[in-house]
């Protein structure tokens, strides 16, 4: 299982950042090509992304490119640049419907051909931005095979939807896209990231956030400030008392395995296999913290 | 009574040089008048505080750098100097500044022709390296300057120093006045050394002032100027507070190294330098404290406000400060019986009979360059200008039982990690750990340290590994070119010469 807690974001067109950013360690970085590129400095913020995604510096992160939109006159450019430089996930922005990922993963597909790449090899995210994504969630979260995590985008999702951020409390006028977009991406089993929060010296603000994406079920965020990778490390850290029921579960099933027992029973509740998915994942992220 | 020496004189020649009783004020004619007799020492104006020092054409004149980047006191003085037509002078200053530019014509019309200093900054270090100067400018540590003084090589003819505020009687202090600057830990030992020392002050208060960083016995003449220095600068230069997450990074992960040292004990001594990180890394410092409760016994050095924060939540038993770098630390030495002001030569002489850094478990400080043996530059940039300060670098690294260098592995594409560093000022066989974002390195010559780093799992890797690493992100760097002229000698703290740096070849 891979950990996707944060999700760094990484301006394309910042030359500083493309060349320090796996250093904070992220469970994914993911290299914006997107919005947050100058339409003056989108070509070279592609090749400079191809090259990042190319160097040894990264080969241990997993890789996600945001591309610009397919019907925009970069969108292919970024799509071809991300998967012939080795992108593990393509972020497509703004997903409305399931046809544009259809549509993405035929172009991918098509790419991987032509370089050599195994077709497949190209995972893809669905950034959720607006009423219509929302509500097109399940569809989008299982287009394709390619699918590997969906994420929700506040702002433009917000805009759409007439409302702005309250910034206290369980932030009501995100909670059915969060659930939405949860539920979507549980039912196709692939991963969850919630939504940025923007302002990077309110660790408190951001903390409170994540408290909630945190309970909501979702895999991480993502995340626009090194500084808050480590906020969310320690906050989805698995407590002494988690860590040590993790371990007995896992002893327990493999007691059971031992046994050639299909269930076993710990502290008289069923030991079954999402039980263990969820024990080893505990266990995961306690190393990793 | 002449008789009566004379015989004494025969009896025991040694005796044969006592003079008669010749009034009860003979050495003191001041006493007779009831003017000079308590404001003798009270000048009118620099101009004539210069005059009543006596200083002439090649003599030394010496400074301290508390005020950092807002220090007004060396402008000011050779200003009026090379006014008043001095030439040929050695400035000796504890440390110099970008504020310091203005130095440099005084350099080019013959009123400097030599400088002891443990820094180096912009435009003066930029015209130095490029050949300004006849002969090479002397870098020393805060320690090896005492030392310098000691051994008579350094001896300071006039001391201009600027406090806060003094009596008229020369006692003075860097934290009562309106101006708050906090230790004066320089000025004392040129306080102690100089021939003649004229006090500049901002405010001159009741008799007697207290507590007397510079002692009344020590001064010669105390003038009032308009001021000293600007107080929103002094945290200016080297000491400051990040938000940078690569500082942050290295921050945190230096404290990781402390708490798996094996030093981190309770009643441990510590120091952390002026860099960003270093500054940050008490931060981080006192979450861990607080888990494992630990507190330290002292915090040496230059101070930072986070280190005076520490002392006020009693995690920090007493804090020694030589110089405060902010200005919260500066209010802490005002308020806090427990923030004890030293001089630098309690501070860091090598040939002092006890310099607090002798005590000290551990130091974190920073590195323009560290090379494969672990050596330091603190002085000259990867261009080969100097643009730094050798500090207390030298002094803490040989005396602390681990020394921790925080550095970012690549700035602005420069490696940090090279084969060799540029110039040497801290012999690698006092630096025990290094800590970069891109992993730690130990020394190793510690190999119980590294063994304790790597069972808490922290990244550790060779130093040459880190080095690869910096050069698969940069490529190579061409190497310097230099000139032959030497334009600076770099003195290790006990005088000895441990580098040279070469002028800049354009």
């Amino acid at each position: 299982m891979k950990l996707r807690r944060s999700m760094l974001f990484v301006p394309g067109e910042n030359a500083a950042m493309l060349s320090t950013s796996f250093v904070y360690k992220p469970d994914s970085v993911m290299f914006d090509l997107e919005d947050a590129v100058s339409l003056g400095e989108k070509d070279a913020a592609r090749l400079m992304v191809y090259q990042a995604l190319r160097h040894p510096a990264y080969r241990d992160i997993e890789k996600v490119v945001r591309i610009n939109e397919l019907n925009t006159e970069f969108g292919l450019k970024d799509l071809e640049a991300a998967v012939t430089g080795g992108a593990d996930i393509v972020r497509l922005p703004k997903t409305e419907n399931a046809s544009e990922i259809h549509d993405l993963e035929a172009h991918i597909t098509r790419i991987e051909k032509a370089c050599g790449r195994p077709v497949g090899d190209t995972k893809v995210m669905a950034a959720v931005e607006s009423a219509s994504g929302v509500v097109n969630a399940v569809a989008i979260a299982t287009a394709s095979p390619r699918m590997m995590t969906i994420a929700l985008a506040g702002f433009d999702y917000l805009v759409d939807m007439h409302t702005k951020r309250s910034r206290d409390g369980w932030e009501p006028e995100l909670f059915y896209a969060r659930a939405a977009v949860l539920h979507a991406a549980r039912s196709a089993h692939i991963d969850a990231f919630d939504v940025v929060y923007g302002n990077i010296n309110d660790d408190e603000g951001f903390l409170r956030e994540v408290k909630i994406a945190k309970q909501l079920g979702f895999n991480g965020k993502s995340l626009i400030h090194p500084k808050q990778i480590e906020l969310l490390h320690q906050a989805y850290e698995p407590t002494d008392d988690e860590v040590t029921h993790a371990k007995r579960v896992i002893a327990a099933a493999d007691e059971a395995h031992r046994k050639g027992l299909g269930v076993v029973s710990l502290d008289g509740k069923m030991v079954d296999p999402p039980v263990v998915d969820e024990a080893e994942m505990v266990l995961q992220m306690a190393a990793a913290s | 009574m002449n008789s009566a020496l004379k015989q004494l004189a025969t009896q025991d020649p040694a005796l044969g040089k006592l003079l008669p009783f010749a009034g009860a004020d003979a050495l003191t004619p001041y006493l007779e008048s009831p003017t000079a007799k308590l404001h003798r020492k009270l000048c009118g104006s620099l101009e004539e505080a210069i005059k009543r020092s006596g200083l002439k054409d090649g003599m030394t004149i010496s400074f301290h750098h508390a005020f950092r980047e807002g220090d007004k006191v060396i402008n000011m003085v050779v200003d009026k100097l090379a006014k008043l037509g001095f030439k040929n002078l050695t400035l000796a200053s504890s440390s110099l500044l970008n504020c310091h530019d203005p130095l440099v014509e005084h350099i080019k019309n013959g009123v400097i022709t030599q400088i002891y200093t443990s820094g180096l900054r912009g435009k003066l270090a930029e015209a130095i390296s490029n050949g300004l100067m006849t002969r090479p400018v002397q870098i020393h540590s805060h320690g090896g300057r005492v030392h310098l003084m000691q051994t008579g090589e350094l001896k300071v003819d006039v001391a201009f120093l600027g406090v806060a505020c003094c009596d008229e009687f020369g006692n003075a202090n860097g934290s009562r006045g309106k101006l708050n600057c906090g230790s004066l830990g320089y000025a004392k030992v040129d306080a102690l050394f100089a021939r003649q020392v004229v006090l500049l002050t901002e405010e001159i208060l009741d008799f007697p002032n207290y507590p007397a960083s510079v002692s009344q016995d020590r001064v010669d003449w105390v003038v009032k100027v308009d001021q000293v220095g600007d107080p929103s600068k002094i945290s200016q230069g080297a000491a400051r507070v990040t938000n940078n997450p690569r500082e942050l990074l290295i921050a945190r992960q230096a404290a990781n190294v402390i708490e798996h040292s094996g030093y981190f004990n309770d009643g441990f001594s510590m120091q952390t330098g002026s860099g960003a990180s270093s500054t940050a890394a008490t931060r981080f410092l006192e979450e861990r404290m607080n888990r494992k409760g630990i507190k330290a016994s002292f915090a040496l050095g230059g101070i930072t406000g986070s280190i005076a924060d520490l002392l006020k939540k009693g995690l920090i038993k007493t804090v020694v400060d030589v110089q405060s770098f902010d200005m919260d630390a500066a209010e802490s030495l005002r308020t806090s019986s427990a923030h004890l002001e030293i001089s630098a030569d309690e501070y860091a002489n090598p040939t002092s009979k006890g310099a607090y850094v002798d005590r000290v478990n551990v130091v974190i400080e920073s590195a323009l360059e560290i090379d494969l043996e672990f050596n330091v530059n603190v002085i000259t940039g990867s261009d080969g200008v100097m643009r730094g300060a050798s500090g207390g670098h030298c002094d803490v690294a040989a005396a602390a039982d681990l020394t921790i260098i925080v550095a970012p592995l690549v700035r602005s594409r420069i490696p940090t990690v090279v084969r060799r560093v540029t110039t040497l000022l801290t012999p690698g066989e006092s630096i025990d750990v290094l800590v970069t974002d891109h992993g730690i390195a130990v020394n190793p010559k510690r190999p119980e340290v590294e063994k304790r780093l790597r069972d808490a799992r922290l990244p550790v890797v060779t130093i040459e590994e880190l080095r690869q690493r910096a050069v698969a992100l940069t490529g190579e760097p061409e190497p310097l070119e230099f000139a032959d002229r030497i334009v600076g000698v770099i003195r290790y703290r006990d005088g000895s010469v441990i580098d040279v740096v070469r002028q800049v070849k354009n």
